[in-house]
């Protein structure tokens, strides 16, 4: 790693860690959903978490986008940004971006649209009502259009595209945003089997340049993309490894895999 | 830049046409021709068409932050009776001493109730370009403390509704109260010049009527701009994905904010221009069943349009205007079931249900 001096408000990532999530407790009435989770992230990696149903795998990714505030331990971005001091769209702009559960496009604007809408740039009101894209702005939708394969619907609305076209257009918003970090909460529930290769594809070829975390519970998924596998059982990180490890932990053969 | 206000849509045309002929073209005629002539329209119909714009303004108000950014305010008529209890506070002291007591500086309800100064808020209001100003600032600053508090609370949904609602209420109680030195009860009328000339006069009332059309005519053209605008495409999508804009960087509360001001300041703007007209203004304005029709106009004539609004607005008014001619005790319950109908036949407003028909017959 380079020692090179940061400017203001960069993520440090010297020590090749970009998220850091420590004794992380959240509890709604009692039922805790994290339980003192400790979970580290490197800089470009590609991390799949699993875990049975309530094992805590949303809470968690509310808790790094700042929906939800920890009842206790630390959330920090890099070395020194401190994720539990900033409100989401704060966070959304230090580079943490979010797909959620649900397929959440704008409906009534074109696929152009929604991807411009996300575009990292000056987000205010007042800079907005002026807002004129640019060159190099115009350049990147579409790059990102073709990244995605939306190239052909453009001006389509995103209502009326497929459920997959939807799930893409969503991952290609995140892009849009040029994350740090991109939290994919189960991209491929209710895809057709081509759908699900294609978001393999995509998610492995935008690894590197940015951390991944994916949330998954399709199994076969998980295992044609993971390098490493977090798996979290009632609200704290049950093993952490390769699939292969992972797979034969008889912990998690009984919580998981076994049924 | 013009052209592209327009986007070929042919409706928006049309109505800009018609507004264009209804501020200009009636008031000349009125002015013009004489009675019996053809082309000539009575002082009568100048005044009600004036009036209509006003409606057709704070329609289009309402329909920016109800049609475009999802939030229903039930209170949108308070901003609409500020701005016109501003225009009234400069009519009377536009009175001097022509009122029933004389005095040169205090409005007659004021020696009524043996007042012996002006109030501090009173000052400046001789003057209107100082009038002009706060027709602006005090609707939009009302506007900019309470969606302050209650966007950035993150109140949303039914409950916003009814706080704007309470909102409207309870300005409605205050300024029934005398000590507010707003009139009270009869609140401010007898007017009696504006700028200088006789406000009930008839060319008075064919200025204001092409004022009111013309204003309109302006406020809906920014108000397209607006739209188009990349802050009017990150409102539309609050409307439909609150979250998803949030965790896309941009913080929803400003942009609720914006509009919400922006709509609160046509509103005001349009009660300014509707009290010189009618001549009164009084705490009814701030009737929380104000704001509900002004609802109705928007859901009835369609949302998310700005000239479904202009259209209902009109409509609606037009048959209240007849109803209630015809036979008075009917028009709410007309109203209501007008609503109700619309509501549930016709989500889109009668203007979306007659373009989704021209599309199915293109089609």
């Amino acid at each position: 790693m380079s020692v090179s001096a940061l400017k203001a408000g960069e993520v440090d990532t010297r020590h090749g860690t970009i998220l850091y999530l420590e004794d992380v407790s959240v509890s709604f009435d009692g039922f805790k959903a994290l339980n003192q989770l400790s979970l580290y992230i490197d800089a470009g990696e590609l991390r799949c978490l699993i875990g049975p149903n309530g094992a805590g795998k949303t809470t968690l990714m509310d808790v790094i986008t700042g929906k939800t505030r920890p009842d206790s331990g630390s959330v920090f971005f890099g070395q020194t940004l401190d994720l539990l001091q900033m409100d989401e769209p704060a966070i959304a702009q230090a580079g943490i971006c979010r797909k959620f559960q649900k397929p959440s496009v704008f409906e009534t604007l074109s696929v152009f649209e929604n991807l411009e809408l996300a575009l990292a740039a000056n987000k205010g009101a007042w800079a907005t009502l002026f807002a004129r894209l640019n060159g190099a702005q115009q350049e990147r939708i579409e790059q990102v259009m073709e990244i995605i394969g939306l190239t052909e619907h453009r001006s389509r609305l995103a209502g009326i595209l497929s459920h997959g076209q939807k799930q893409w257009l969503e991952i290609g918003m995140l892009l849009m945003q040029e994350p740090k970090v991109m939290l994919v909460d189960e991209p491929v529930a209710g895809m057709t089997h081509q759908e699900v290769e294609r978001t393999a594809q995509l998610l492995l070829s935008l690894q590197g340049e940015r951390s991944i975390i994916v949330v998954e519970h399709d199994m076969e998924f998980v295992r044609s993309i993971a390098q490493r596998v977090t798996v979290l059982h009632e609200g704290s990180v049950l093993t952490e490894g390769s699939m292969a490890e992972v797979q034969n932990d008889p912990r998690v053969i009984q919580v998981y895999l076994g049924d | 830049m013009v052209a592209a206000l327009f986007k070929n849509d042919k409706a928006m045309i049309w109505v800009l046409v018609i507004l264009a002929v209804i501020s200009l073209f009636v008031p000349l005629c009125n002015l013009i021709f004489a009675p019996g002539s053809p082309l000539y329209f009575s002082a009568y119909t100048v005044s009600l068409l004036g009036k209509y714009m006003t409606f057709a303004l704070l329609g289009m108000s309402l329909d920016l932050v109800w049609g475009y950014c999802g939030i229903l305010a039930l209170g949108h008529g308070a901003f609409f009776a500020l701005g016109g209890y501003v225009m009234g506070m400069y009519l009377m002291r536009q009175i001097g001493n022509r009122g029933v007591y004389g005095d040169p500086l205090l409005p007659d309800f004021m020696v009524f109730l043996d007042w012996k100064e002006l109030p501090w808020y009173w000052y400046g209001f001789d003057q209107f370009w100082f009038a002009a100003l706060m027709m602006v600032l005090v609707p939009g600053l009302l506007a900019f403390v309470f969606g302050w508090l209650a966007f950035r609370s993150r109140v949303a949904g039914v409950y916003l509704s009814i706080i704007t609602q309470a909102l409207t209420y309870a300005l409605l109680l205050a300024f029934f109260r005398n000590e507010m030195g707003f009139g009270g009860n009869n609140g401010l009328t007898d007017f009696k010049e504006i700028l200088g000339f006789n406000s009930q006069s008839d060319s008075v009332r064919a200025c204001l009527l092409m004022a009111s059309g013309v204003t309109l005519i302006l406020a809906f053209l920014v108000s397209r701009w607006v739209i188009l605008s990349k802050l009017g495409r990150v409102v539309t999508a609050i409307r439909d994905q609150e979250m998803r804009v949030r965790f896309l960087g941009y913080r929803v509360e400003m942009f609720k904010l914006w509009i919400f001001v922006f709509a609160a300041i046509l509103a005001g703007i349009a009660g300014a221009l509707y009290v010189p007209q009618v001549g009164i203004i009084n705490p009814s304005e701030f009737s929380p069943l104000n704001s509900l029709e002004i609802v109705i106009w928007v859901a009835i004539g369609g949302r998310g349009t700005l000239y479904g609004a202009i259209f209902g607005a009109v409509l609606v008014n037009y048959a209240k205007t007849l109803l209630t001619g015809w036979m008075p005790e009917i028009w709410l319950f007309f109203l209501g079931a007008a609503f109700i109908l619309v509501t549930v036949l016709l989500p889109d407003g009668l203007l979306g249900f007659w373009q989704r028909r021209l599309q199915e017959q293109k089609q």
